[in-house]
């Protein structure tokens, strides 16, 4: 047997019926084996399971294969599998082509003798690719000990914590001047009514004192650079004009500034200072200085907050700093953006005093918000009653398609805190009730017996357009109750509008700037939805939480937990095994005309200024080919994708 | 208590008829609680359209002619159901397989269009009355624009008027138009919703044929509904035309300096959002603009206005159909414009002039309330 000649091995799989069903193996198993230097083709019920395997291992030993094609399934499922079952034989993985008769081809037709010829043609097309295979060696690079988090809301907050005890170094970046995110705004949590700080602050306090945590509040991510392993980010962190080191958190600057403005954590029910800390359990406890609604910076005048600090640290010098880590993976933990139901005009947000957001309402019911508690309407009184209206921009084609999978369980969590501070009636207008998790059900059925009542139908409008007596100065509700069959008006004192969870507006740059997709309904996109859900397609970023999809807390906690499992996984190894088949440039022929470098989506080709020739940084390639299709002197090769590889498959499609 | 069985060949004849939106349908009642219908008697479409799900919808029912196709409820249905496709295609069913009765003033219309090409029933000949003295030149080769001024404003005494102020209009303007007459047929666009395709298709033709032999390019419509139809459904059997609305030209007139008012109209004014022309074509403002360009004049809205307009009830058929006494939707719509201190109602739709008219006329508030195209109040202005 000499070195040149190959022998090739095929294997054609049933997937029980998957493929079997619709492709006749047996016809394509006879077929492959008539092809030129194929040596042994077989065909079985399930390639991937154990005996499947075994009898690859044992082709390779008995009959001297030196190239192995699977024709099965897509390879993003078993191609590492039957690489592995190469390697395990004493063969070079990259000595092995998949062909995919399932998804491509035996799922997409119900014409049986269609399935059975496309089926050949794909299992030819891997023979002849697989002829030109060459071995190729994966490279193992060191793995930096650290992690980014990337947001501050209780996703990030859980994942920093997980990995900080294991005394790996977090750098924790938050956008606003506190960690906490949406979860601190909240008062309850469904379904067991805890209050949301009181289990919230615990984990900001120990994330804000954690040895292993640097935490960097009031800061963006600028750049991302590096690879799995070695990722290399700018941080700006932003001036708070307040030394942190300094400060005391004794607030006195804050009750000196003259400047209110609406409060972001208030939902714009209550006002802050232009200095000032986001809410009482901010972490951390130091104010910031609101640049553009400074009284001193907008006139020259006043440093009022400067002259009362006894500490000395209201610094009006001060810059912000550019910091630089390098670490190993990175999590992101954007969170979600609360929907503005404004363009809903019917339901008369903002034009009518009493319509809430489920946020300001959640901000009503807090003992610390701007009504200390109480749920009370504009004008002070208590209501007599309230609706609640699911599905705001959410399960609508003309805002939002998906379902934001809380708002049943707030809303019924709502339902709660009304009957409990008040003797308003309390209707849900909804179309589904959705309470599907632990003790969901239950507490829909305990909101029930509290006595709310429930109205199936999606509400058409909410109205001041009274037509008797009882409706005078209420806001009349109206829909179609549809298990009535009756169109219902409900007078009511206050509406809750539950709005939608939505990608936060900036999620594309954030998108682009970690190279991570999005899914069509803008957030990021997981690399598989049921087994691999916190990771992404870029290595070594992984998402959590809101910022991947609606969620409540259990399912984010849960989530962050597992990234931070992930991150771990890989940092404690040390090391990680980067692709071999990556594109490399034969520098004789490279004339340095720079287009490869131009075109590469991952930075992984730079210039030699001495030699003028492109170098690619092979951790850095992923080898997509661009730069191979794109040479105009041929001087690159993308390895595993040569030209005489995909010509032999190309003929082999065709032929 | 009777059950009933799902009936999957009513369903199956639903679905031929074009009705395969109603898939889509999640019953969640937006669309009952939007429909006017509701201001005034129970029409749950929400039902219907499961009704239509199931194959249980009743073809015998009054309920198979109520919709007036204002497409509110399609604005805002959240799975996108274009409902009026499901009621289209239960008439569809009704008329072209005769499993339910045709409401008698609807089949005579049917009758008059399909005999004479107008509803009214009048002769084809007497088409251009309107224009007599207004010296409007027959269109031919080579003339820019075609004014196609819908067989209301065509026939009827009122509508006439505004066929008339839009000619006057033109002609002032110095814009190089001419009409057809009795080779003209009926737009077909009321038709085509009340079921009858053979009819529609057949209009179309007719039309169609006229217009390429006379070489017409550019067509200038009073009504919503021809302006509809052209733009959005000749084309797809074969029409080869431009169509613009009267008042986005006349807003196009003014802003190019073309037309420029001599007189003041100093009364308030509130402007109907016409179903055909807002929701179903997106023109809200060329109307307003035209009425706000009026030296004088007052623009007031009603709490319906724009996406949210209340329709008159002369949608999908219905003008052709008698509405019972407190039923009609014109009759709330005169009242919003008296509630907003309106003393002009202006629209720009024929069949909602006619139903207006017919409003103020029969709840007494002719004294209260003028009802004026908009095409009359700029002739004012001229």
């Amino acid at each position: 047997m000499s070195m040149d000649e190959r022998r090739i091995g095929v294997y054609i799989c049933h997937c029980g019926s998957n493929i079997a069903g619709p492709v006749d193996v047996a016809e394509v198993t006879k077929f492959a084996a008539g092809l030129d230097s194929v040596v042994v083709a077989r065909d079985y019920k399930f390639v991937c399971s154990d005996p499947g395997q075994e009898l690859i291992k044992q082709d390779i030993k008995e009959h001297g294969l030196n190239r192995v094609v699977v024709a099965s399934c897509s390879p993003r499922l078993h191609e590492a599998t039957f690489r592995r079952v190469c390697q395990e034989a004493g063969l070079n993985p990259y000595l092995f082509e998949m062909a995919n008769i399932r998804e491509h081809c035996s799922w997409i037709t119900e014409d049986h003798g269609e399935a059975t010829e496309k089926a050949k043609a794909l299992v030819n097309a891997a023979v002849r690719k697989v002829y030109y295979h060459e071995p190729l060696e994966t490279k193992e690079v060191p793995v930096k000990p650290n992690v980014l988090i990337v947001g501050g809301g209780i996703a990030g907050s859980q994942a920093a914590l997980e990995i900080a005890d294991s005394e790996h170094q977090v750098y924790l970046v938050e956008r606003t001047p506190s960690i906490g995110g949406h979860m601190a705004q909240l008062d309850k949590t469904f379904p067991t009514l805890d209050c949301s700080s009181c289990i919230l602050t615990p984990k900001m306090s120990s994330v804000g004192s954690h040895p292993y945590i640097k935490l960097l509040t009031y800061s963006n991510v600028e750049e991302v650079s590096g690879y799995v392993g070695n990722f290399k980010v700018k941080i700006r962190k932003k001036a708070r004009y307040v030394d942190e080191d300094k400060c005391t958190g004794c607030g006195v600057c804050m009750e000196k500034c003259p400047y209110k403005a609406d409060s972001e954590f208030e939902a714009g029910l209550a006002k802050r200072k232009a200095i000032y800390i986001p809410f009482p359990q901010a972490v951390p406890n130091v104010p910031v200085i609101d640049r553009e609604l400074c009284v001193y910076f907008k006139t020259g005048k006043c440093r009022a907050c400067e002259k009362f600090c006894e500490a000395g640290a209201v610094n009006f010098e001060q810059e912000d700093q550019i910091v630089e880590v390098e670490v190993g993976a990175i999590i992101l933990s954007t969170g979600y953006n609360a929907f503005d139901p404004s363009p809903i005009t019917q339901y008369g947000y903002k034009r009518f005093d009493n319509v809430f957001t489920s946020l300001e309402f959640e901000r009503l019911c807090s003992a610390v918000g701007p009504t200390s508690g109480k749920i009370v309407l504009k004008d002070g009184t208590e209501p007599e009653s309230v609706a609640i209206i699911h599905c705001v921009g959410s399960r609508d084609e003309n805002y939002h398609k998906y379902c934001s999978r809380v708002c049943c369980m707030y809303g019924l969590k709502f339902s709660h805190l009304i009957k409990e501070k008040t003797d308003a009636e309390v209707y849900q207008m909804y179309i589904d009730m959705r309470c599907f998790g632990k003790g969901y059900e239950e507490f829909y059925q305990r909101l029930s017996e509290e006595g709310v009542n429930f109205v199936r139908g999606k509400v058409a409008e909410v109205t001041d357009r009274t037509i008797n007596e009882e409706e005078q100065g209420k806001l009349i509700v109206v829909a179609e109750d549809t298990l009535l069959g009756k169109i219902i008006r409900v007078p009511v004192d206050i509406v809750i509008l539950c709005t939608a969870l939505e990608p936060q507006p900036d999620a594309e740059d954030v998108a682009r700037l970690f190279s991570v997709t999005r899914s069509a309904d803008g957030f990021f996109l997981e690399r598989h939805p049921k087994l691999d859900p916190v990771a992404t397609t870029t290595d070594g970023v992984f998402v959590v939480g809101c910022c991947q999809g609606p969620k409540d807390i259990p399912d984010t906690v849960a989530q962050a937990s597992a990234a931070a499992a992930r991150a771990l996984a890989m940092i404690s190894k040390g090391k990680v095994e980067i692709e071999a088949a990556t594109s490399v440039i034969d520098e004789e022929l490279c004339a340095g005309c720079k287009t490869c470098i131009m075109l590469c989506p991952y930075s992984a080709i730079s210039f030699d200024e001495e030699e003028k020739v492109s170098r690619i940084n092979e951790a850095l390639c992923k080898g997509c080919g661009v730069c191979a299709a794109a040479c105009p002197g041929g001087a690159i090769t993308s390895r595993h994708f040569t030209t005489e590889e995909i010509t032999a498959e190309i003929e082999g499609v065709l032929v | 208590m009777q059950a009933v069985s799902p009936y999957r060949d009513a369903v199956d004849i639903i679905l031929e008829e074009g009705g395969d939106p109603l898939k889509l349908c999640y019953q969640c009642g937006l669309c009952s609680g939007i429909c006017p219908w509701n201001l005034v008697r129970s029409f749950l479409v929400r039902r219907i359209m499961h009704e239509a799900q199931l194959g249980l919808v009743d073809f015998e029912a009054e309920e198979a002619w109520l919709c007036t196709t204002c497409r509110a409820c399609v604005e805002r249905c959240p799975r996108g159901v274009s409902i009026i496709d499901v009621m289209r295609a239960t008439r569809r069913a009704i008329v072209g397989l005769g499993i339910g009765p045709v409401p008698d003033s609807l089949r005579i219309t049917m009758k008059n269009i399909s005999a004479m090409g107008n509803p009214l029933g009048e002769e084809r000949e007497k088409r251009v009355d309107w224009a007599k003295g207004l010296e409007v030149k027959d269109f031919s080769e080579g003339t820019e624009l075609l004014y196609f001024s819908c067989c209301l404003p065509a026939y009827d005494p009122r509508g006439q008027k505004i066929a008339q102020a839009t000619a006057s209009i033109l002609k002032k303007v110095g814009v190089d138009f001419g009409i057809i007459g009795a080779e003209e047929n009926c737009c077909g666009e009321s038709v085509r919703k009340a079921g009858n395709e053979a009819l529609f298709q057949s209009l179309v033709q007719s039309n169609t044929a006229v217009f390429s032999e006379k070489g017409v390019r550019r067509v200038l419509t009073t009504s919503p509904h021809c302006y509809h139809t052209f733009k959005n459904e000749y084309h797809e059997l074969g029409g080869n035309f431009e169509v613009i609305h009267y008042t986005q030209y006349l807003a196009q007139l003014i802003q190019e300096g073309r037309l420029t008012f001599t007189k003041e109209i100093n009364k308030r004014v509130t402007y109907h959002d016409p179903c055909y022309l807002g929701r179903h074509n997106g023109i809200y403002d060329e109307p307003r603009q035209v009425l706000q360009s009026i030296p004088g004049l007052e623009l007031v809205e009603m709490p319906n206005y724009r996406e949210n307009s209340l329709c008159c009830g002369g949608g999908g058929g219905r003008i052709w159909m008698e509405t019972k006494k407190g039923e009609r939707f014109s009759d709330l719509r005169i009242d919003q414009a008296i509630e907003a201190g309106a003393e002009v109602l202006a629209t720009s739709c024929p069949y909602c002039i006619t139903n207006f008219e017919d409003s103020v006329l029969t709840t007494g508030k002719s004294e209260a309330l003028e009802i004026r195209d908009i095409s009359e109040l700029v002739q004012e202005v001229i």
